[in-house]
């Protein structure tokens, strides 16, 4: 990728946020007009416990150029446990990318509570910082046609 | 061997006779010299059939999910794994197996033995101790039996059943000084653009035959994530990527399940190194949730449970 296409590209980043802390976080940052780059696309789920690595994986292979999952903190989920779970499949899936040779920077996690308007708004700043850094996606990315 | 084959017949036939079981599901000889099948006997009179060799690779716990009789089924070591994979799991009750434990010293991969004898066609093999007589038109050779054997077998470290009802033979010594993970941290060593060109290279070679999935004793879904159309998580293609995706998606499904048995590599066609995936998640699993699949019943599988101290650094 060319440098200056690099700097030019504004980043597509899927932020799958959970319903009750994240999104409510980010609804926070809005009320309080919190600046934050609008590079992200948000879906809400009910708990980050919802987010299969199936959705992480798809959302790449379909162009994102990044992925945030946010969710409670830990002892904090609607749902008891749901976070607990999610973290032990996200480190898994976060450690095989890597091992696969995808950078660091293209996945991200974060535990963004419902007062925490400012940590949301610093968490999207950083993590679109990240991936545009990073240029677009190209691994996990389905072209159109392979030699285009 | 014969001894082991004897008391394997044996047994079958009186599990059989006594109807302690409704089927035993074993190997027999294949057509082809250091080839097994494995075979289904409901037959007392006809558990002849039933041998033992080092070409008895089959994961025959393979066939257990969803049955409702019950399954004398003769195991090694990793087929009892599976097997306690598989009742953790729910997907057959305990007690409804009888576990042949059979130990193993590990089985021979052919794509091995043609190698060495350059695509020459074996016509008889002949098991020793330590060494394998490859007899054929025009040559015999005896080869020494630790060169052999697949690559899962060689890093084996449970060769022994961890679980059975009946133990046939005598126990095998489990092997020594062998780092199972010394592949994954050879791998891990280099750098992300090697990997990804590694991987993306390995992965090309995948014609999607779904062979590894089918042959995977812990891929029993009814419905798999690709076959599914609605919604259809990744194009039914060879395009690249969709093929990346499924097998990065495969290996993941299977972290905290795996025993390394390596049916998956052993069914594949076109030699895809499939376990350089599955034993990284298997590492990391041991690593991180200090867990090791199939080798106790009580256990919860590592992703069925969690730890409030569980590792978050890579979190923000």
């Amino acid at each position: 990728m060319e440098e200056k296409e690099k700097q030019e590209q504004e980043p597509k980043i899927v932020a799958f946020l959970c319903n009750w802390c994240s999104y409510a976080g980010a609804d926070l940052a809005g009320v309080s007009r919190l600046q934050y780059p609008p590079n992200i696309r948000v879906i809400r789920v009910p708990c980050s416990g919802r987010v299969n690595p199936l959705f992480i994986l798809r959302a790449l292979r379909q162009g994102a150029d990044g992925v945030l999952v946010s969710g409670c903190h830990p002892g904090d989920c609607h749902y008891l446990s749901g976070n607990y779970f999610a973290r032990r499949k996200f480190a898994l899936l976060n450690s095989l990318l890597q091992y696969a040779g995808v950078e660091p920077g293209r996945v991200h996690f974060a535990w963004v509570s419902a007062s925490e308007g400012g940590k949301f708004s610093q968490v999207v700043k950083e993590v679109t910082e990240k991936v545009k850094a990073l240029g677009p996606g190209r691994k996990l990315m389905k072209r159109k046609h392979e030699d285009e | 061997m014969n001894d082991l084959i004897a008391a394997i017949r044996q047994t079958a036939k009186r599990l059989l006779e006594e109807k302690k079981v409704d089927i035993i599901i074993g190997f027999e000889n294949g057509t082809y010299p250091l080839r097994s099948s494995p075979c289904f006997i409901r037959n007392p009179d006809e558990v002849e059939r039933l041998t033992w060799n080092s070409s008895c690779e089959n994961v025959l716990a393979q066939y257990l999910p969803g049955r409702k009789d019950r399954i004398g089924i003769v195991a090694k070591g990793c087929d009892s794994r599976a097997i306690v994979g598989l009742v953790q799991e729910k997907q057959i009750e305990r007690d409804q197996v009888v576990i042949l434990g059979v130990p193993c010293r590990g089985m021979i991969d052919r794509r091995k033995v043609e190698q060495i004898l350059g695509g020459k066609e074996v016509l008889e093999a002949e098991e020793k101790d330590e060494e394998i007589l490859l007899t054929g038109l025009d040559f015999k050779k005896a080869l020494p039996r630790a060169d052999l054997l697949h690559e899962s077998c060689r890093v084996c470290q449970h060769r022994n059943p961890v679980v059975y009802d009946l133990l046939l033979g005598e126990k095998v010594p489990e092997s020594e000084n062998v780092d199972e993970y010394a592949e994954v941290r050879e791998f891990e060593a280099k750098s992300a653009e090697q990997r990804w060109d590694y991987f993306t290279k390995e992965i090309s070679k995948c014609i999607r035959c779904y062979g590894c999935r089918n042959a995977c004793p812990f891929c029993y879904c009814r419905e798999c994530f690709v076959d599914n159309a609605q919604p259809q998580w990744i194009g039914k293609t060879i395009d690249s990527t969709d093929t990346q995706l499924f097998h990065l998606i495969r290996a993941l499904h299977l972290a905290g399940r795996c025993v390394d048995c390596g049916a998956c590599e052993r069914a594949c066609p076109m030699g895809v190194n499939l376990r350089k995936l599955n034993k990284k998640l298997e590492k990391d699993v041991e690593e991180m949730f200090r867990y090791k699949a199939g080798l106790s019943l009580e256990e919860l599988p590592p992703l069925a449970t969690f730890k409030a101290d569980d590792q978050q650094d890579f979190i923000r």
